[in-house]
């Protein structure tokens, strides 16, 4: 009797969970039909096996110490990550079952005093943390670690560099070549991405957006809405490098124009303004990707995407083309005439598929954790990869890697 | 291995690293120096002592639009149309790209490097397209109130009593743009003492609802107590035509001198017999008896009471239910309470206003089988010489009444009277004709200081237009005859063409 009891009270607590990121309910959403959109609700548990590494602390705990900026900023998703497999089911302590390995080396977490992260030693610290497992434990070298992930978030995945010509210049570290990227980098044809890698969304803090939630009756009247940089004057005084000129091109075409509320501002209310906004740009920067699509797809806005090329996160599971608008950047000029044209049908129908809590539970990093969030799609991609084919299990002694390939600076200790 | 680190830490993203630390990179990696590189310093030592010269920055772009080998196919709409195409070559490749290191197969459109920032040469909104993004935004805040605001939105049928006066344009029109706004159906019910006139119905035409225009015949008085009297009559009669044409709504009482919100609409959607919502009472009238009111406030040891807006409507327990009701306290007012029209003191309402309260049309319908037990017929109700005070005498039972506006919490309602002299004149529907002359200040204030003769009980309401219509006609005489002479100031009001609030 009292074992009933228990069980009915832990069942309850179970379903009462704290910090869980609680939605409007919409009587119109659009559920993403077809293969793509079923996808977003399937569960990884029981489909993949995941081992995680037991790293010394100065990969990943003793980092974060020094620094504890590293759990907020956009680059936050590897310590969420490492969290989250620890206490979840998919995570397996015997690791000749495990069908992936996961490394906890957080690379993103050396940062400046603005808090932007510095790569210069992550090649290193990658380096050395992979010297580490594959000396103590045999299946990095049974794969050469291609049944191996890493999470590199940082602006071009693991070419670890900010500035995109450098980082084109060093390309994909050589030890990662044939493991499974996770990161938050996308650009077709691009060096830094290589194929098979899953693109994350970036970090946004889950609480802090929700805390700023307004009615979902406010009538939406702002038609474009940006905040953000359009020249960065600090590294691209004259334009044209930062952003590929796109964001000058949309400020010097539409600052006269009352229909874009666009401005470098950095106001109190931006969360509540991107909720009154019908269409809101998600221009590339300094690299494609931004945090602004997260923002704009919690917040039920229209994201329009002006960045050539770009892979959007899980770009497999979210149909992103019948979500957002995609605008070419020489199309720029142009911005008002396409947004305009738009028939009104389809900007409803995206504004329904916007509503659909499933997809912005997908781009979300909760915790505690919850079904559906962006970390249980990561697995969900990690599962559809399964199962690994058998040529990537080498003979022994065979060697694919070259280990001293790279600049001369990466082969230091670190 | 220091230096290493610390010339690296230098090139952070806030530096500008692209200038300075192009020759450092190059020290740093090792690498070869070649004839290239040295041509490259020796332009940049150049371009430098150029721009020292000049005094500006003078940019290296310049050499990419003399050593350009394919000129972009811009088209004519592009003013500034620098689109840079990887090289070939190193040689003939612009300093400023440094296309070669993108070692890319599968030919990818996007390169890295600099880009025009591309700029149509009107850079200014086409006005079809504003046309079109704001019936985008139209369309998305309606399908918002769909899905969002109330399902099934009844029609408000607002009543609004009125008589001609100088003040009427401005509480009508206000009342008149409320509703406008009021994203439901309306049905507009303007019921005007004294019969219908062309004044009011060219007024309310104005507004594009769906207005009824009925006649009351009885003057308005000029003592606020009789006029409270009169306009819950008026109210009455407008609830009779309700009644007569079987109206399906909500029935929202709207005082020409209100201010309403637009919440209080939306709130209304909510009732199911009868509700009452908080209104804000704003006794204070304009003038030197309003900062008069409000220093005494000042000075009041109990500054509650008078620093606080009193508040009408239902009073709730903590379980949101109706408890009681805030009414309008009149004692610290009793002084200084305004007895007619155009008075200068405070205006006071009734213990409980009509505004305050909104009913279900079906309320006062005949014979409808839904009807609740606890309401009179409205032909029980106001018979010759009752006084109506409020909608609560419709109802047998008091506590039938819902609190709404978050059960008496939110205030979306106020409520204001304020007027000009009974006897003051305006010009007929505040159009000047013949236009105004050269005006010439006067020596005195046009409008006399004796107060206006007032009513005994009974007769004077009818002698007053008598008095002013020959006072009217004698000043018309005296312009006629003055009216070629010069300008004298004292006569300044005749040239104005006055209209007497009882002409029709």
């Amino acid at each position: 009797m009292k074992k009933w009891v228990l069980a009915v009270l832990f069942y309850f607590a179970f379903c009462v969970r704290i910090e869980a990121f609680k939605f409007h309910k919409t009587q119109q959403t659009e559920r993403i039909s077809g293969s793509a959109g079923d996808v977003l609700e399937d569960d990884p548990v029981g489909r993949l096996k995941v081992f995680v590494y037991e790293l010394p602390s100065k990969y990943n705990k003793k980092i974060l110490q020094k620094d504890p900026r590293c759990l907020t900023h956009m680059f936050a998703a590897e310590i969420y990550m490492h969290r989250f497999l620890l206490s979840s089911p998919v995570r397996t302590l015997d690791p000749e079952e495990a069908d992936w390995f996961y490394t906890p080396v957080y690379t993103t977490c050396d940062l400046t005093p603005n808090g932007l992260p510095l790569p210069f030693k992550s090649p290193r610290m990658m380096r050395s943390a992979i010297q580490l497992i594959s000396s103590n434990w045999p299946y990095w070298n049974r794969t050469e670690g291609a049944d191996h992930f890493f999470i590199v978030p940082h602006d071009f995945g693991a070419c670890f560099h900010y500035q995109e010509e450098k980082a084109i210049e060093r390309g994909i570290l050589t030890l990662l070549q044939r493991a499974t990227l996770v990161q938050t980098f996308g650009q077709r044809n691009h060096v830094c991405l290589k194929d098979g890698s899953i693109t994350i969304p970036p970090y946004a803090p889950p609480q802090k957006m929700q805390t700023h939630l307004i009615p979902p009756s406010t009538p939406r009247s702002i038609f474009v809405y940006f905040r953000g940089l359009f020249y960065d004057v600090g590294n691209d005084p004259e334009g044209g490098y930062y952003a590929r000129g796109a964001r000058a091109s949309v400020w010097e075409n539409f600052k006269n124009n009352p229909l874009f509320d666009i401005s470098t501002e950095h106001p109190t209310t931006y969360y509540e303004d991107m909720q009154r906004a019908v269409f809101c740009l998600c221009p590339l920067g300094w690299a494609p990707w931004s945090p602004r699509l997260v923002e704009a797809v919690i917040f039920g806005c229209i994201p329009v995407i002006i960045a050539d090329d770009i892979v959007l996160p899980f770009a497999d599971a979210i149909p992103w083309e019948d979500i957002g608008v995609f605008v070419a950047e020489k199309d720029v000029p142009k911005l008002d005439t396409i947004l305009t044209s738009i028939p009104i049908e389809e900007i409803l129908r995206k504004q329904r598929l916007l509503a659909n809590p499933s997809m912005k539970q997908a781009m979300l990093f909760p915790q505690p954790d919850q079904s559906r969030d962006a970390f249980h799609q990561i697995l969900n991609g990690l599962a559809r990869k399964l199962p690994h084919d058998k040529s990537v299990y080498l003979k022994l002694g065979n060697k694919i890697l070259n280990w001293t390939a790279g600049p001369v600076g990466d082969l230091k200790p670190w | 291995m220091k230096q290493l680190t610390a010339l690296q830490q230098q090139a952070r993203r806030s530096n500008s690293f692209r200038s300075a630390s192009l020759p450092l990179d190059t020290s740093v990696d090792g690498a070869i120096k070649s004839p290239a590189t040295i041509f490259w310093l020796v332009l940049h030592g150049l371009c430098c002592l150029i721009s020292l010269v000049l005094g500006f920055r003078f940019s290296r772009l310049v050499f990419f639009l003399f050593f350009s080998t394919s000129s972009p196919s811009a088209t004519t709409n592009l003013y500034s149309a620098l689109h840079t195409r990887l090289p070939s070559s190193i040689t003939t490749s612009p300093p400023a790209v440094n296309g070669t290191a993108v070692a890319v197969d599968g030919g990818s459109r996007v390169v890295v490097g600099r880009h025009g920032i591309l700029i149509r040469p009107w850079p200014h909104p086409d006005p079809a397209e504003v046309m079109k993004a704001h019936h985008i935004i139209e369309r998305v805040q309606r399908e918002q109130r769909i899905q969002y605001g109330v399902k099934s939105p009844r029609t408000v049928i607002a009543i609004t009593p009125t008589y001609v006066r100088t003040f009427q344009t401005i509480h009508l029109t206000g009342v008149m743009h409320s509703l406008m706004n009021v994203p439901y159906d309306v049905v507009w019910i303007v019921v005007e003492a004294g019969g219908t006139t062309n004044e009011t119905a060219a007024l309310i035409s104005k507004s594009g609802l769906k207005t009824v225009h009925i006649g009351f015949n009885a003057r308005m008085p000029i003592l606020w107590e009789d006029r409270h009297k009169m306009e819950s009559q008026m109210r009455f009669h407008a609830l009779r035509y309700v009644r007569e044409k079987e109206l399906d709504g909500i029935v929202v009482f709207a005082d020409e001198s209100n201010m309403h919100s637009m919440e209080l609409f939306d709130e209304i959607q909510n009732v199911e017999w009868i509700g009452a919502v908080p209104v804000g009472i704003l006794p204070h009238s304009g003038g030197s008896e309003g900062v008069e009111l409000s220093a005494v406030s000042r000075e009041d040891t109990d500054k509650n009471e008078n620093s606080e807006m009193p508040v009408q409507g239902p009073a709730c327990n903590s379980s949101n239910q109706l408890v009681g009701w805030h009414t309008f306290n009149m004692l610290p007012f009793m002084k200084r309470r305004a007895r007619y029209v155009g008075d200068r003191a405070v205006v006071l309402p009734r213990k409980l206003e009509w505004a305050g309260f909104i009913l279900n049309s079906r309320l006062v319908w005949k014979d409808v089988e839904d009807k609740p037990a606890w309401v009179k017929d409205l032909d029980m109700v106001g018979r010759e010489g009752e006084d109506i005070e409020s909608p609560m005498s419709l109802l047998e039972n008091p506590s039938v009444v819902e609190p709404l506006g978050s059960c008496g919490r939110k205030i979306m309602l106020w409520w204001l009277r304020v007027e000009a002299r009974a006897d003051s004149k305006f010009p007929a529907r505040w159009i000047i004709d013949p236009p105004l002359d050269v005006t010439v200040p006067a020596k005195h204030t046009p409008w006399p200081d004796a107060p206006p003769e007032l009513p005994t009980p009974v007769v004077k309401v009818i002698s007053i237009p008598e008095n002013t219509e020959k006072r009217v006609a004698k000043r018309s005489r005296k312009r006629s005859s003055r009216s070629k002479r010069k300008r004298v100031p004292k006569v300044l009001e005749e040239h104005v063409s006055t209209r007497h609030s009882g002409d029709n």
